[in-house]
């Protein structure tokens, strides 16, 4: 997912969105209880501030201040505050943080996860958690010592002095009582232990015992499931309704009416399910009945010929492009995409006089506060979010809307009844905010020399940030930097002295959404095709080609020139492989890839694929390597399978055997490299998306000849 | 209706329809077991029956009655079945929504075939999906949990 990336998370900072001067650590601890846990932990006594605790049981505990959906941030962050701590690393226990001011993310503002943000935008906040907490512990002991702190060191949750020793837990108490220092020094990174040491997941015990607690799996006493009827074309409305077979069914407890359809509420999900079915709704099918996916094609076809709004321009296009002796035109067109997170979405809710209660895997707790707070008429801070493990989040968990979360709230108003919302697959895959469209037009000329000397390149899609409350950060003159984004800023066209990229924005009715790596799913795919394609017009080789036009770009090459050295490229492939390459900068990351490619009778087969990252420091080098191998996998599927697509409103695809994603069998070996880096923090949650379709798509252009335009790839015949 | 899961029998009040997915999930509330597509393309609600996998998700509990359950709570009683114990080793999860899936099959090949080829891993395991790609490392974890075991 992510909210606003690169040129935009400047933005943020810039606007001061909440963000002042230094950073502020809070010391408020909210009074949280985390939700049923199998290794619950005694709480304090020793809260130095709202991150963590120290137990006299040696215990630390970190309170999360985001969201674990299988990035790792459930490791990396309290490796932060270890390392500072200089924490016994096998007595730390993480919990998810409440929904609180104190955890608002420290560029955005606002409590969420996403943007590849959590590691960079933590890095410095953590280890001062960490750091002032160790401070006082080192107080506590000197005391105790009766030495000078200066005199004493810390290791492994022990404070030393000469032959005195004292273990945090036995210090505990005593630092509860002195006061918290604003600010202390932090480690020279030479000093670090844990940051940059491949480092195991906290989180494993739970998820390989089914222990772990995602929000499906939340339960207790008088708790109700209900499953909604949702109009079966987006903004359609209940005309009439008749539950009286719903109602006859065992286990129904109430059929409800929420703005977003008709709820069944039930003692158990399949009475629930059962009862949904059983409705027989006639619905006012609004103004989208007519969507079709082919004439939203044709439509974004006739806007690609037309004059948008500019996003970024240079020179004289028109004139360089009429003088041009060779020149190269091409359509690139990406579907629409759903997330299809292997937990469908849900939310528990209960409501009472006073508070509001949630229980959900969520990205945006403060948005969800927010709309639970206006739909219940409580102020946000009465309610109480529940973070649980998120079953994958890649951005649905993220909705301005708060959708899932508010007609949860929505429905348990309505029962009067503590309810939990579960959706379907078909629910999940049929309720909107997917990745959307695209349609690239793009003309590009060429010198004698090879290199482009015009690029006039229009974008076409719908923008997901107009109209919700991010619109202020992300929409400038009329350009959503999140659709023009690797396009606009792209160190190609900088380098090309006449360019003009235009946006259009047109509306379709279907609600669009990030989807991980936002813009860069697709404008990675276009730009990084485009370049091979420019290079093979140039007769050059893709690697050197983009080595000339990368000129200065140092982090570029680093990860280009790591990869090709580790994928062995300008070296004979097997017999009936071929290779490609792909490099893309998104969310203060560099990845290149390089993808080794066969065909089996006409279906693409990815056997390898090397991938090199420069992320600034890898604070835990083992999540880089997941990160990446998981960010290849995702966007192997979309680039291989997934489509979505309308006819007569409906979405026509319905679950996993329609809508394919990738599966084992098509997984490719996948090898890891990290350019050793001190340079700026970037994320790895989603960065390793954008490069594999291009990659990909090269090595297939490599093998056949055909340059295949559009995703899903698919070979003609 | 009784049923006997992870080795204890269990009396449960479900219609004969229900999928033994949520009799597992919403009578039991054995909540490892999960729930991903509905229709038996996901994998994430694989259980043993017997000894066998089976997708939960469309296994009316009237077909499981008098059978072994197994779930994933009663695949060891520590998390130290082979299996487990070379998830942790390779650091295989992630989200770890589907991982129970994931394990209860890897488990049931391994009990089949004590030393899978890549084939093998191929045709058993691609019915499990997870979207966060643990694959290659599910591939090398297979490996080793056969190695383990042997060993063991």
């Amino acid at each position: 997912m992510s909210a606003p990336t690169t040129p935009s998370r400047r933005e943020f900072i810039k606007t001061g969105a909440l963000v002042t001067g230094g950073l502020v650590i809070a010391f408020t601890m909210p009074g949280a209880k985390r939700y049923a846990r199998a290794e619950r932990t005694p709480p304090g006594p020793f809260v130095p501030n709202a991150f963590l605790r120290v137990g006299s049981d040696d215990s630390v505990t970190v309170l999360l201040p985001h969201s674990e959906m299988g990035q790792g941030i459930w490791t990396a962050l309290p490796m932060l505050i270890a390392e500072e701590l200089d924490a016994d690393w096998s007595r730390v226990r993480v919990e998810h943080a409440p929904a609180a001011p104190a955890y608002a993310h420290t560029a955005f503002g606002m409590q969420m996860t996403g943007g590849s943000s959590s590691t960079w935008s933590e890095f410095d906040r953590c280890r001062q958690a960490g750091a002032m907490a160790r401070a006082v512990l080192v107080a506590a002991a000197a005391q105790r010592f009766s030495v000078e702190p200066l005199a004493c060191r810390t290791e492994n949750g022990v404070v030393i002095s000469g032959s005195k020793r004292a273990r945090y837990g036995e210090l505990a108490e005593a630092a509860s009582k002195l006061p918290v220092p604003k600010t202390v020094p932090l480690k020279d990174p030479k000093d670090w232990r844990l940051i940059g040491k491949p480092t195991k997941r906290l989180d494993t015990p739970e998820k390989i015992t089914g222990r772990a607690q995602f929000g499906m799996d939340v339960q207790f006493e008088g708790l109700l499931t209900a499953v909604v009827a949702r109009p079966p074309v987006f903004g359609g409305k209940v005309k009439s309704l008749d539950d009286t077979k719903a109602k006859a069914i065992p286990g129904v407890r109430a059929v409800v009416r929420v703005p977003t359809g008709v709820a069944v509420v039930a003692d158990h999900f399949w009475a629930a399910k059962l009862g949904r079915d059983a409705l027989e709704i006639d619905w006012d099918l609004g103004p989208n009945a007519g969507l079709d996916s082919a004439a939203i094609r044709e439509e974004f076809g006739r806007l690609a010929g037309t004059r948008g709004t500019t996003a970024a321009q240079a020179g004289d296009i028109t004139g360089a492009l009429a003088k041009a002796a060779k020149t190269i035109e091409a359509d690139y067109a990406v579907p629409y995409l759903a997330h299809a997170t292997m937990e469908p979405l849900n939310a528990t809710v209960r409501i009472g006089p006073s508070k509001c209660e949630i229980w959900t895997g969520t990205q945006f707790q403060t948005v969800d506060q927010q709309v639970a707070a206006k739909i219940t008429g409580l102020k946000p801070e009465q309610v109480e979010i529940h973070t649980t493990f998120l079953g994958g989040g890649f951005g649905r968990r993220a909705t301005p809307t708060s959708d899932f979360v508010s007609e949860a709230v929505q429905v348990a108003k309505a029962a009067n009844a503590p309810v939990k919302t579960v959706w379907t697959r078909e629910d999940d895959m049929r309720g909107g905010y997917y990745r959307p469209a695209y349609l690239h037009r793009v003309r590009i000329s060429l010198g004698s020399d090879g290199f482009p000397t015009a690029w006039q390149h229009a974008i076409v899609g719908q923008s997901i940030t107009t109209g919700t409350p991010f619109q202020a950060f992300t929409v400038k003159n009329g350009i959503d930097s999140t659709s023009v984004e690797g396009v606009a800023d792209s160190p190609y066209l900088k380098s090309v002295a006449n360019h003009r990229v235009d946006l259009h924005s047109p509306k379709t009715g279907i609600p669009v959404l990030w989807w991980r790596s936002v813009g860069h799913s697709h404008n990675a795919f276009v730009m990084e095709s485009l370049i091979d394609e420019l290079a093979k017009a140039a007769g050059q080789d893709p690697l050197e080609y983009r080595r000339a036009l990368l000129k200065g770009q140092s982090r570029h090459l680093a990860a280009l020139n790591l990869v090709a050295e580790k994928a062995n490229w300008g070296t004979p492939v097997p017999q009936g492989r071929a290779r490609g390459i792909a490099v893309h900068e998104s969310f203060g990351s560099y990845v290149a890839q390089v993808a080794e490619v066969s065909l089996e009778k006409n279906a693409i087969r990815v056997h390898r694929v090397v991938c090199a990252i420069d992320c600034g420091v890898a604070v835990n080098p083992e999540t880089v390597r997941a990160q990446m191998e998981s960010g290849i996998a995702f966007g192997l599927g979309a680039a291989l399978h997934s489509r979505l697509s309308f006819k007569d409103g409906r979405l026509q695809q319905s679950n996993f055997h329609d809508y394919q994603v990738l599966r084992l069998n098509e997984m490719p070996v996948v090898e890891v490299h990290i350019v050793p880096s001190t340079e700026k923090m970037g994320g790895v949650g989603e960065p390793g998306v954008p490069p594999i379709a291009p990659a990909v798509a090269n090595a297939v252009a490599a093998l056949t000849g055909q340059r295949l335009r559009e995703l899903p790839l698919t070979l003609p015949g | 209706m009784k049923l006997t899961v992870n080795g204890v029998e269990r009396e449960v009040n479900a219609p004969s329809d229900m999928p033994l997915l949520w009799a597992l999930r919403d009578l039991l509330g054995l909540t490892g077991t999960k729930f991903g597509c509905g229709i038996a393309q996901c994998g994430a609600c694989t259980v043993h029956l017997d000894g066998t996998p089976r997708r939960s998700c469309v296994t009316p509990v009237s077909a499981a009655a008098g059978k072994k359950i197994t779930t994933i709570e009663g695949l060891s009683s520590d998390g130290t079945h082979p299996v487990q114990r070379a998830w942790a080793e390779l650091d295989v999860v992630q989200c770890g929504y589907c991982q129970s899936g994931q394990i209860m099959s890897a488990a049931a090949l391994l009990a089949a075939k004590s030393n899978p080829t890549d084939a093998d891993i191929d045709a058993a395991m691609s019915g499990n999906i997870c979207r966060c790609g643990t694959y290659q490392r599910i591939r090398s974890a297979v490996h080793r949990a056969a190695e383990l075991r042997t060993s063991a």
